[in-house]
C-alpha cells in the first residue's frame, strides 16, 4: 500500500513537471457570476479566446459575492498561475489582495469593469466605453436620415444606472449638431423587454397613433425587441415606419433584423479576454507594459452584415 | 473524554485529513502554507461568526440574523471611518457595543415573550439588512493608516505562507471560545440548557441570564465578524454576505454539534469551516468545475452527518435502555 502510494506520488509529480515544461500559460479568471445573458457569454468566449491560443484557463464564478473573488484571486496566487484575469463585482475593497498578487509577480487584468484601486496594482482595463456606444448609435441615425427631420423616442436603462447615462449621454452627443433630429420623448425601459413594449406603446399614443415617430433609441436590444411588438400591435412597420436603433448586439436583434424590424445595433462585446490575452502574451513576451485602459471596439450592425449568420454566430454562446 | 458523543467530531476530523490528502495527490500545490494560510485568512469572518452560532446551537437555539448584522457593521463602520472621519478604534467599539446589545435585546424577546428563536432572529435579519440598506446601498470604501497597517500585517510561516492579523484574530476566538465552552460555569449552563431546558432549570440553571448572554455573544460575534469583513474587503457593502448565517450553520453541524442542542464541540465548528474553505479551494485549484459543486458537497455531508447524529442517538437510547439507571445518569450529564 505504501509503497503504491509512493509510485502514485512520483508519478503525479512527474506529470506535473512535464505540464510545467511544455511551457504553456495558465491564467485564472474570476467571473462575477451568471446573472445576465451577456455575462454567459463572456465567460463561453474568455474560454474559446484561452482554447484558441493554447492557455490553460483556471475558471471561478464567484455567484456576485466579492468574498467568493478575494478567495479564488488568492488560490490562483497559491497555484502560482502566470496572470489572472478579474470581472470585478465590485469596485472597492481590492487593494490588498491585488498587492499580493504583485508581490508575487502575477499581472492582473480586469475585465469589463474597473476598480478603485491604485493603478500600479493592476496591468490594464478591458472595457467598453458606454458613452462611445451611445455616439456611434447617434452617428448611425445622423447618417441613415440624411438631413431630414426626425423625431426620436428614447428607451431609456434603469433610472441613474451608469450604462443609462452614459448612452443617453453619447447619443445626445452625436445628434447635437442637427437640428433635424430630436428626442421628443424620453422614459425609463428599465433595460426589460416587457418594459420597453409598455413605454413603446405609451409614445405611441401620446404621438398621435405614431405617426410623428421617425425612430426609437433603446438603451439595449431586449427594450428595442419590446418596443418592436408595440410598433406591430400599433398598426405599423417596424424598421421602415419607425427606425429601431439599439445598443448590446444581443443574438434576438439580429433576428429582427433579418426580418427588416430593426436597423442597426451597436455590440457590447463579450470579448473582453482576447484583447486581455494580447496585451498579456506581449507583456510577458518583451515587457512590453498596455496602456491602462484598452477600449473594446464598439462595433456597428446593420442589415447589410448579414444578420442571419450573426445570430447563428452568437446563438450558441449562452446569451 | 472519549465517548459515542465525540464521534461525529473524530468523524468530522477523518473527513478533513482525508479529503486533504486527496486533494493534495491530485494538486501537490495544495500541500502548503500558502494555502493553509489562506484558508485562515479566507474563512476568518465565517470562522467568528461560527463561533457564536456554536454556542447558540449547543443552548437549542438558532440565530439567522448573523450576516445581516455582519453587512450592517461593515456597512455601519465604512460610512463613520470613511465618510464621517471618526477614528477607527472609536468605530469598532461603537458597533461592538451596539452588536452585543442588539443580540441581547433578541435574547430577551426570546426568554421572555416567549418566541422561538427562529422567528426573534428572522425579524433581526430583517431588521439588520434593511438598516444596513439605509445606510447605504452602495459598497463604501474605507481607508485608515491604522486599518491599513492591520490589514497588511501578516507573520511569514516557512514556504511562503501568510498568517494574516484576521487569521489570528479568528484563533484567538476559536481559543478563547473553547475555554469558555468547557472549562466555565456559563459555557456548562449552555450545555445544560440545550440537552432538557426543564431539567437544566430544575438543577438551578439560570436559564433567562444564560439565554441573554448566549445571544448576546452571538451578537457581539456578528459585529466582530463584520469588523473582519471590514477589514478583508476594505469596504462595506449593505448587499455582502447574503446567507451567511447558512454557512455558518452548515460548519457547526458539520463540526458535529447537534442542531437540537446539547451536544457537539467548538473545536468542530473549526474543522466544518476549513472543510467548507477546503472545497472551494480545490474548486478553484481545478478549474473546470462549477462553483456550485461547493453547495452540493457541504449538502450531501449535511446529510450523511444528520444521519449520523442520528444513528449515535439511536444507538446511545438503545443501550441506555439496556444499560438502565446508570445510561440514563450518563446520558444527562
Amino acid at each position: 500500500m505504501k509503497k503504491a502510494l509512493a509510485t502514485l506520488a512520483v508519478a503525479v509529480t512527474l506529470s506535473l513537471a512535464s505540464s510545467v515544461s511544455a511551457a504553456s500559460l495558465t491564467v485564472g479568471f474570476s467571473q462575477i457570476g451568471s446573472e445576465s445573458g451577456w455575462r454567459a457569454a463572456e465567460t463561453t468566449v474568455t474560454k474559446q479566446e484561452a482554447e484558441k491560443r493554447g492557455v490553460t484557463l483556471k475558471f471561478a464564478d464567484a455567484q456576485q459575492k466579492q468574498e467568493n473573488q478575494i478567495k479564488a484571486i488568492r488560490g490562483f496566487i497559491a497555484q502560482k498561475v502566470d496572470a489572472i484575469f478579474v470581472a470585478p463585482v465590485v469596485a472597492t475593497g481590492w487593494d490588498a489582495v491585488l498587492k499580493e498578487a504583485k508581490e508575487e509577480k502575477i499581472p492582473v487584468i480586469l475585465l469589463d469593469r474597473e476598480v478603485e484601486a491604485p493603478k500600479d496594482l493592476y496591468l490594464t482595463a478591458v472595457t467598453s466605453d458606454t458613452v462611445h456606444e451611445g455616439k456611434v448609435a447617434g452617428d448611425y441615425l445622423v447618417k441613415d436620415v440624411a438631413g431630414k427631420d426626425c423625431k426620436v423616442v428614447e428607451l431609456q436603462g434603469t433610472t441613474g444606472s451608469s450604462p443609462a447615462i452614459n448612452r443617453k449621454k453619447g447619443f445626445e452627443q452625436a445628434i447635437a449638431g442637427h437640428a433635424n433630429i430630436k428626442i421628443v420623448r424620453s422614459q425609463t425601459g428599465d433595460f426589460t423587454r416587457t418594459k420597453g413594449k409598455e413605454v413603446m406603446e405609451s409614445f405611441i399614443k401620446a404621438e398621435g397613433g405614431g405617426k410623428g415617430i421617425c425612430a426609437v433609441y433603446a438603451h439595449n436590444d431586449d427594450m428595442a425587441v419590446g418596443a418592436i411588438q408595440a410598433i406591430k400591435e400599433a398598426g405599423l412597420k417596424p424598421g421602415t415606419d419607425i427606425k429601431v436603433v439599439s445598443i448590446d448586439a444581443v443574438p434576438d436583434i439580429f433576428k429582427a433584423m433579418a426580418a427588416g424590424e430593426a436597423n442597426a445595433t451597436v455590440e457590447l462585446t463579450p470579448n473582453m479576454a482576447g484583447p486581455a490575452f494580447d496585451a498579456l502574451m506581449a507583456y510577458l513576451k518583451d515587457k512590453k507594459e498596455p496602456p491602462k485602459w484598452i477600449q473594446t471596439e464598439s462595433k456597428l450592425y446593420t442589415a447589410k452584415d448579414d444578420p442571419m449568420k450573426v445570430y447563428e454566430a452568437k446563438k450558441g454562446l449562452g446569451y | 473524554m472519549m465517548n459515542s458523543r465525540n464521534l461525529p467530531f473524530l468523524a468530522t476530523l477523518a473527513i478533513f485529513l482525508i479529503a486533504y490528502a486527496l486533494c493534495t495527490m491530485q494538486f501537490p500545490a495544495m500541500f502548503s502554507t500558502r494555502v493553509m494560510g489562506n484558508l485562515l485568512t479566507d474563512n476568518a469572518f465565517l470562522g467568528i461568526a461560527a463561533v457564536g452560532m456554536t454556542f447558540v446551537i449547543l443552548s437549542g437555539g438558532i440565530d439567522l440574523s448573523v450576516g445581516s448584522v455582519i453587512a450592517f457593521t461593515s456597512v455601519f463602520v465604512a460610512v463613520l471611518v470613511g465618510k464621517l472621519g471618526v477614528h477607527p478604534l472609536v468605530a469598532f467599539g461603537l458597533v461592538l457595543i451596539m452588536s452585543t446589545a442588539f443580540g441581547a435585546g433578541m435574547g430577551l424577546m426570546i426568554r421572555f415573550l416567549g418566541i422561538p428563536p427562529f422567528v426573534v432572529t428572522l425579524a433581526g435579519m430583517f431588521f439588520a439588512r434593511g438598516a444596513a440598506y439605509l445606510i447605504s446601498t452602495e459598497s463604501v470604501p474605507i481607508s485608515h493608516p491604522l486599518l491599513d497597517a492591520i490589514q497588511g500585517f501578516y507573520l511569514r510561516i516557512p514556504g511562503g505562507g501568510r498568517l494574516s492579523a484576521l487569521a489570528m484574530l479568528m484563533l484567538v476566538v476559536f481559543a478563547a471560545a473553547i475555554i469558555i465552552a468547557g472549562r466555565t460555569r456559563f459555557g456548562a449552563n449552555v450545555y445544560a440548557l440545550g440537552g432538557n431546558q426543564q431539567s437544566a432549570e430544575l438543577m438551578g440553571v439560570p436559564a433567562g441570564k444564560t439565554t441573554v448572554e448566549i445571544y448576546a455573544l452571538s451578537g457581539f460575534l456578528s459585529g466582530l465578524s463584520g469588523l473582519a469583513y471590514t477589514l478583508y474587503t476594505s469596504s462595506g457593502y449593505s448587499l455582502a454576505t447574503v446567507g451567511i448565517e447558512l454557512d455558518a450553520i452548515a460548519a457547526v453541524v458539520i463540526g458535529g454539534t447537534l442542531l437540537t442542542g446539547g451536544t457537539g464541540l467548538v473545536a468542530g465548528t473549526f474543522l466544518g469551516i476549513l472543510i467548507q474553505g477546503l472545497i472551494q479551494t480545490y474548486i478553484v485549484f481545478d478549474g473546470t468545475l462549477s462553483s456550485w459543486w461547493t453547495k452540493i458537497v457541504i449538502g450531501i455531508l449535511l446529510f450523511v452527518f444528520i444521519a449520523l447524529q442520528r444513528g449515535i442517538i439511536w444507538y446511545s437510547n438503545l443501550r441506555m435502555s439496556r444499560g438502565g439507571g446508570k445510561g440514563a445518569l450518563g446520558g444527562v450529564a
